[in-house]
């Protein structure tokens, strides 16, 4: 089946764009998705154990099996405002 | 309110945004590029957010003050793009009735917005550059 990819930061540079469709086998969890992308692109092997994944703008367990047609956003960790 | 903007932030906007009748004090709270990280200098910060679920987590953060602290208004923005030494790339805005609850929920949406809202940050410095790896959300 094919999933929607939505890349920020360093998964953005790794892979070169922002938005992509991958196809990935029926039942395939988010972590999962993670190595297809990984074996793909070997710079983000090394976010994949600090990365956590969203669906529907709602984080959501690596463990979660993705359906066709979603939008899985990859998130790095944030660091939003300042270090203050 | 609860914005993602590439323009440089109005301040006095924000602060009247969040008057309300019923509040005693308004608390505010910028965050401002630093010009050294590590001791390294940095040349300016780039920041990259996701844009719809920014928006979305920063309104569960709010709701979320109001129904703690009892926040009259709140409003947040965070700025995106290249931001030079010294410049806002945060304000919060808030109103309470009294000044306890308003610096209490102040720093609860700060801590909160670094915990779980998708915003990067890149560091570039003369001679290179990094995405800082702040919290991992959840």
């Amino acid at each position: 089946m094919k999933v929607r990819l939505r890349l920020f930061a360093s998964f953005r540079e790794a892979v070169g764009q922002d938005r992509m469709e991958i196809q990935v086998p029926e039942g395939s969890t988010m972590a999962q998705i993670m190595e297809v992308l990984a074996a793909k692109y070997p710079k983000i092997a090394g976010l994949a154990a600090s990365t956590v994944f969203a669906v529907d703008e709602e984080y959501v367990s690596p463990d979660r099996i993705a359906q066709e047609g979603d939008e899985i956003v990859f998130i790095p960790p944030v660091s939003g405002g300042t270090n203050v | 309110m609860y914005r993602v903007t590439d323009q440089p932030i109005d301040v006095e906007a924000m602060i009247k945004s969040v008057d309300d009748p019923r509040s005693g004090a308004i608390v505010t709270f910028l965050g401002v590029v630093r010009g050294f990280s590590q001791g390294k200098k940095v040349n300016y910060l780039e920041y990259e957010a996701f844009d719809e679920m920014a928006i979305k987590k920063m309104a569960e953060i709010g709701a979320e003050t109001k129904e703690k602290w009892g926040v009259d208004k709140i409003a947040v923005t965070h700025r995106v793009g290249r931001l030079e030494i010294g410049e806002a790339s945060i304000v919060i805005a808030l109103s309470t009735p009294h000044r306890k609850e308003g610096f209490e929920a102040c720093h609860y949406t700060i801590d909160r917005i670094k915990e779980i809202v998708p915003v990067w940050k890149k560091e570039v410095w003369e001679d290179g550059e990094v995405w800082v790896e702040g919290h991992k959300p959840i």
